[in-house]
């Protein structure tokens, strides 16, 4: 009788759980720019200036301001992540006007130091003062003055021009740009003629690293060239999400039912976890914040008929040792048991395989790639042991214990 | 039906032959006609449109000709899909002119823009033959370890034989290989050696309570254990074929050869289980048992393999 319980409630616990939270969990999966639209470009950065090389930090710079960039344009949920040693990935979903974003995005890092000298009433720092390349590359650093807070060490290459500024503007303001945005306005405090400056304020540690790292960013600005790009409209898109979805949804019941009609009482069980498999895979891309595209979803799909092979290669032992003319709930342990290792071997072998597109692939590649790794261990997780578990429970109440439950006919059976 | 008594492995040397015939002719597609690379592999553009309302080729001819773009370019019409293929990258200016043109026939088509730079392209094709090459020293150390050697042999040759003759029907029939091909090699490589797998751990499974003597009972042990086997082997790969097909049929444009190129290795990952890989370990382990100083002569099964 307590098995009886603990069965149904261990299968009506988790149908009703799955029923409740799906709708949510499926509004909640990320889909990638080629399911919901957008463009996509892997840029390679080149230094703007000969004989200068891309530095990680030039390119982590560079992507944060290309980050910045995306925000102001208003578009929504800007992906900017560097790769490798020179190129940086930017993911853009659901643009109206793509050749703008494009236009901007490419333009180098502007750093300026302007002044309001001259500038007409109502315009402000209208005057450039300095550029970029003004600065020592990496010269700006952060030290601390008496007061411990910090402050802006800058250097730049042109001393007297530096001077003849700093004359000019005494008392007055010389303000930082990033592009079109002031990141701060300084006084000037006194004429400098070494070239060098400090930049002090009442600013943050974060706020000062962010001063610096600007600098030194605008200092070494990097050229960037579209190595790839992808772009699909957001119907196109939609269709093939659609598409794709319906024909995962009739491939999983052919397999359900194929399971059901071979295999009978495992089969149903086997489709039970089937389904829960799917389930906690999805909950895993919503947790895990993970961006479905559409390999990915084809990874799903054939996940779901390799997550039922370790069942049809544990149901086919059972089935074996029933016609040997074991008693079924020994045939059952012992198909379980003896069918464990090679379920492990192929699985780890497919793992091992993805590990190195892991590895290997980039984008989609990579996204399939961890997909297929992930419904490998849930599968192992739902396909081998949950439907063992359930099956054994069965077994051990009394329900499952004919050889046609398992889909074996009587005359086939060896007499012992 | 009843494998029980079915010799498998005693016509291994047709199937030999049919693999051997395959991977030459394969061979002599790929080397003279080659692979169709599409746009990730040959740098250039690829427009993908779908429309609302149908649209002729001569149309769309006409708008590229319009934005100066016909040369060099390919349209492959479909129902309400047309692609065209530019062996030079577009420019972004071109490439707004051709999405104008083109609304101009169908206000509401939509439009899927690939561009691969060479360099990119070819970093591609190099990462796919080193996941290749380290999948398969992988599979062989793991194999070798779980099992033995010869076992990790004759699994790497079935192997290899399934992606080849993939890539060679690829070949052959001048199919489109993108991103998702490589894809679909390199999870064929990952899953078809499970069927093989399978049954190699029958074999081991015999061999614990057989006594070899001759090569006639290493030959039935394999005879056997490929019968045990037949039905796992044949459904374990249909679950995932059920899988591949309905997306080959009902499935999104772009993952098409995916599904197709899943399915071919699929259908000859089963057969190469079976037909060549069991055949193959029996091959090099029955090396071993003849040697054997108290084991009798060769007899006719050994000079049949």
């Amino acid at each position: 009788m307590k098995r009886i319980i603990s069965f149904i409630a261990t299968v009506l616990g988790i149908t009703i759980l799955m029923a409740v939270t799906t709708p949510g969990l499926l509004k909640d999966v990320r889909l990638g720019l080629d399911l919901k639209g957008g463009f996509e470009i892997l840029y390679e950065a080149q230094p703007l200036m000969e004989g200068q090389q891309v530095t990680p930090e030039a390119l982590q710079e560079t992507a944060k301001s290309l980050q910045k960039r995306a925000d102001a344009l208003g578009t929504t949920e800007p992906e900017v992540t560097p790769e490798g040693s020179n190129r940086i990935r930017l993911k853009v979903a659901g643009v109206t006007d793509e050749a703008e974003v494009r236009k901007t995005m490419k333009e180098p890092a502007n750093l300026t130091f302007r002044s309001n000298d001259g500038c007409e009433e109502g315009q402000e720092f209208c005057k450039i003062e300095l550029r970029g390349d003004d600065f020592v590359e990496n010269g700006a650093s952060i030290s601390y003055n008496q007061l411990n807070q910090p402050v802006i060490d800058i250097k730049v290459k042109d001393k007297a021009k530096f001077a003849e500024i700093t004359g000019r503007l005494l008392g007055r303001e010389l303000a930082i740009f990033m592009d079109d945005t002031m990141l701060s306005a300084p006084t000037v405090n006194a004429i400098l003629t070494d070239g060098s400056a400090q930049i002090t304020g009442s600013y943050s540690l974060d706020e000062a690293k962010e001063i610096r790292d600007t600098i030194n960013l605008g200092a070494l600005p990097l050229k960037l060239e579209e190595k790839y790009s992808q772009s699909v409209g957001a119907t196109l898109g939609m269709q093939s999400l659609n598409k794709t979805l319906q024909a995962g949804i009739i491939a999983s019941i052919a397999i359900l039912l194929f399971m059901i009609l071979r295999y009978r009482v495992p089969g149903l069980l086997a489709s039970f976890a089937l389904i829960l498999h799917t389930w906690l895979l999805i909950l895993i891309f919503v947790l895990a914040d993970f961006t479905l595209t559409l390999p990915g979803i084809a990874a799903l799909i054939l996940g779901i008929g390799m997550a039922v092979d370790a069942n049809i290669i544990t149901y086919e032992r059972i089935r074996e040792e029933i016609k040997t003319g074991k008693r079924v709930s020994s045939a059952v342990k012992a198909g379980g048991k003896s069918s464990l290792r090679a379920i492990m071997d192929s699985n780890l072998t497919t793992i091992l395989v993805a590990s190195v597109m892991f590895a290997f692939g980039t984008g989609a590649v990579k996204g399939f790639a961890l997909v297929l790794i992930l419904e490998i261990i849930v599968s192992i997780a739902t396909n081998v042991y949950f439907s063992r578990f359930l099956l054994n429970l069965l077994v051990n109440i009394g329900w499952a214990s004919k050889p046609s439950h398992y889909g074996v006919k009587e005359r086939d059976i060896r007499e012992l | 039906m009843s494998f029980k008594q079915y010799d498998f492995v005693g016509k291994s040397r047709i199937f030999y032959i049919i693999s051997i015939v395959i991977t030459i002719v394969g061979l002599l597609f790929l080397l003279t006609r080659g692979l169709n690379y599409g746009v990730d592999f040959r740098s250039g553009s690829n427009v993908d449109m779908a429309f609302s309302q149908p649209v002729t080729t001569e149309q769309i001819q006409s708008v590229l000709e319009e934005v100066g773009i016909s040369e060099g370019a390919s349209i492959t019409p479909g129902n309400d899909r047309v692609n065209v293929r530019f062996s030079e990258v577009l420019a972004e200016e071109q490439d707004l002119q051709l999405k104008a043109g083109v609304e101009k026939l169908d206000p509401e088509a939509t439009f899927e823009i690939n561009t691969v730079d060479p360099e990119m392209a070819k970093e591609l094709g190099r990462n796919a033959i080193y996941a290749v090459l380290l999948s398969s020293i992988g599979i062989i150390i793991y194999v070798s370890i779980r099992f033995e050697w010869r076992f990790a042999i004759a699994a790497i040759v079935a192997l290899l034989h399934d992606a080849f003759v993939v890539i060679s029907i690829f070949s052959i029939l001048g199919l489109e290989v993108s991103l998702t091909f490589i894809i679909a090699v390199l999870t064929i490589i990952g899953y078809s050696i499970n069927d093989t797998i399978v049954i190699f751990d029958r074999i081991r499974e015999n061999l614990r309570f057989a006594k070899i003597k001759r090569y006639a009972d290493l030959k039935d042990l394999v005879n056997k254990s490929l019968a045990q086997t037949l039905w796992r082997s044949i459904f374990t790969a249909l679950s995932v074929f059920i899988a591949a097909f309905f997306m080959l049929l009902l499935g999104g444009e772009s993952i098409r050869m995916f599904s197709l190129a899943i399915c071919i290795g699929l259908a000859f990952g089963a057969y190469s289980s079976i037909f060549i890989a069991s055949p193959l370990w029996l091959t090099l382990k029955g090396r071993n048992v003849s040697n054997k100083p108290k084991a009798p002569k060769p007899n006719k099964d050994k000079i049949e393999v």
